[in-house]
């Protein structure tokens, strides 16, 4: 009989108590605000899940939520295979690889408001270089076309995001041992059977993790369309985060906004994990079929 | 199938400063089966590598059949190689890993299957065929890289970096064995990349050892052992290794400190000065009777088959290896006894003649 020893807790509980400040305890007052209409900090009534049913059935809040999913979607189609082919192409070794990672890098070490009025200016058609040259191609407007508005919004977050997918995937590369390349060049593989059988397969970890992190990151956008377009034109790039901005300390509605948080937090939830079992499930399949 | 001829083939790894494989010029047979022998770091591996064109060489030119293939690349070679340690392709199964090298080269589908039928059977893995590698014992899954390299027939020649290194010890005779009968029935040219000399000899029609870059001899198994041309080669080769002495000659006697040991029989006079005389364990005997080159005896090993018998020769250990029935005990005192025909002479560690007990009174 093995002697239970439940002293290990006490190591997890500075854990728990950070953990529980930093994340269960506001996400608590966000759920208590959900069940209440919040007038002002003397008055409030309790009005059970009314924001939740109001939520579910307001047109404005689905469409924000479907413009994320799209806008994530898109995103990830564009990064991940861009993210690739980057890092497929990047010097191996020497400074010329030192080189390379530190340009591929410049723009994740660039704060995120500041990416966000680079680009603005960069964009305007008057003033502008890029959205200069746009407008000689064709009519380009941000403030007044949607779908210019949309794809700026998406060319920055590819900008922006696909060096986190480049460095990942490069570092993932550069793991697969010589032998590998050599062994498939001694049986006549092909480039594109080199990265299909040898570097695909090595990657999939690394890259479940850049989509993930890729999916979260994009659906919550909120910094790049605030600054640059403030969800417009119209609500073209209204996307869920900055609309939820918009209710909570736009109209100050706490309690629509909390019930909204809680809702956008369960949606990241559930499509992580969706990614996560999707990607991992021929791991788990080979972990069955040997037992 | 082809012959390989290597001219002037030389290897640095940091741009001139140092050889790991110093240039060399050899031509090897179409057909034979020839193993490169030696140790770690030696340049053996890098030797393979430049063959199989995984590595460029620094100098030299290589041929096969007479048509200058170095700056062809690894594909278009066409060799096939194995690698020391398994490498697979994990999305495969183990019949598509096998018939990748294949199906790369564009070969009907009806040729594939009956090949990897032919090539399951000889390795055993015909079970295995249709579950994916990763899941196979790490001595499988070198089968399988074993088997991808042994797939193809049209190959020039087949090179083994260390193939069984992984592979228990008792399936490793059967497999040589098998391999071996594979080339007599195919006669590929076959290069074998081995430290275990075993493995060399039992294998390789002949064998090529290396040693710091260079190659000190090549030979059959019997000339390796019997005739090593190198101080190197007599000490790696064999189990365990040469016994060295330091002697001197003059005016055509060797003696070992005072002790005349017979008089110093080469192709070409030997200068008088100093000299090594090497002796296998096997060759050396002992006797308790009469003089010579005292020894003390100082250990005993029982090897099953033999007794190994250590002791403190005139500069440093000597190994004697003499029948069971042998009856010396440590702490005795006893004298060497030279075999006539076995005892080498060395300088600068290069053979150089041998002893000869002609008219020496032992």
């Amino acid at each position: 009989m093995k002697t239970r020893n439940n002293k290990a807790w006490f190591l997890v509980l500075p854990v728990i108590l950070v953990v529980a400040f930093t994340a269960l305890l506001p996400l608590m007052t966000v759920a208590n605000y959900a069940i209440q209409d919040v007038f002002n900090p003397q008055s409030r009534i309790f009005v059970g899940m009314k924001w939740f049913y109001q939520i579910t059935n307001d047109q404005l809040i689905i469409s924000a939520f479907k413009r994320s999913f799209q806008f994530s979607i898109q995103a990830l189609l564009i990064q991940i295979p861009l993210g690739i082919a980057i890092a497929r192409i990047m010097p191996k070794s020497g400074w010329r690889a030192s080189a390379a990672l530190v340009a591929v890098s410049v723009p994740l070490i660039i704060p995120w408001n500041v990416i966000g009025s680079t680009w603005l200016i960069f964009s305007r058609s008057d003033i502008g270089l890029g959205g200069f040259l746009l407008n000689k191609l064709f009519n380009f407007d941000f403030t007044s076309d949607p779908k210019d508005g949309w794809g700026l919004i998406l060319t920055v977050d590819v900008w922006h995001w696909t060096p986190l997918v480049v460095l990942l995937v490069y570092a993932g590369l550069r793991s697969i041992p010589q032998a590998y390349y050599q062994a498939a060049a001694i049986d006549g593989a092909s480039s594109f059977a080199i990265f299909r059988y040898v570097e695909l397969p090595k990657l999939r970890r690394v890259l479940l993790i850049a989509v993930l992190l890729r999916f979260m990151d994009s659906f919550m956008i909120y910094t790049e369309p605030f600054v640059i377009t403030g969800g417009g034109p119209g609500d073209a790039t209204t996307f869920a985060s900055i609309l939820l901005t918009n209710i909570a300390v736009g109209q100050f509605d706490v309690g629509r906004a909390g019930a909204y948080s809680l809702i956008f937090f369960i949606v990241i939830q559930i499509m992580s994990f969706l990614f996560y079992t999707v990607l991992t499930l021929q791991d788990r399949e080979e972990v069955t079929k040997t037992k | 199938m082809a012959e390989i001829r290597l001219e002037n083939v030389g290897h640095s790894y940091d741009d001139g400063a140092t050889f790991a494989l110093k240039p060399i010029t050899l031509t090897w047979e179409d057909g034979n089966a020839i193993a490169l022998l030696g140790p770690s770091g030696c340049g053996k591996t890098t030797l393979l590598n430049i063959i199989s064109g995984l590595l460029t060489p620094s100098t030299g030119r290589v041929f096969f059949d007479g048509v200058d293939i170095t700056d062809l690349d690894t594909a278009k070679r066409n060799v096939a190689q194995v690698f020391q340690f398994p490498v697979l392709y994990d999305t495969m199964t183990v019949r598509e890993n096998l018939s990748f090298p294949l199906k790369n080269r564009n070969v009907a589908k009806d040729v594939i299957s009956a090949r990897i039928d032919e090539i399951a059977e000889l390795l055993g893995l015909t079970k295995y065929l249709d579950i994916r590698p990763q899941k196979l014992r790490s001595d499988l899954q070198q089968l399988v890289s074993l088997g991808r390299g042994l797939v193809r027939r049209d190959v020039p020649a087949i090179l083994f970096d260390e193939p069984l290194t992984v592979i228990d010890q008792n399936f490793k005779w059967t497999l040589r064995g098998r391999l071996k009968e594979m080339h007599n029935s195919t006669r590929h040219t076959l290069v074998y990349v081995t430290h275990d000399q075993t493995e060399a000899l039992t294998f390789a029609d002949k064998v090529v050892v290396l040693n710091q870059g260079e190659i000190v001899q090549t030979g059959t198994a019997s000339d390796l052992f019997l005739a090593p041309q190198d101080e190197f080669v007599g000490f790696f080769i064999g189990s365990p290794g040469m016994n060295f002495m330091d002697a001197s000659v003059s005016n055509g006697d060797v003696s070992i400190g005072s002790t005349l040991i017979g008089s110093a029989d080469g192709d070409r006079p030997i200068a008088n000065g100093d000299i090594r005389v090497g002796i296998r364990p096997e060759f050396l005997s002992l006797s308790s009777q009469g003089t010579g080159t005292d020894v003390k005896i100082n250990r005993i090993e029982h090897r099953g088959g033999y007794k190994l018998i250590h002791a403190d020769g005139p500069n440093g250990n000597v190994v004697a290896k003499l029948a069971n029935d042998a009856s010396f005990v440590a702490g005795e005192k006893a004298h060497l006894i030279f075999h006539p025909e076995r005892t080498y002479l060395f300088r600068d560690s290069k053979l150089c003649g041998s002893v000869s007990t002609k008219g020496v009174k032992q």
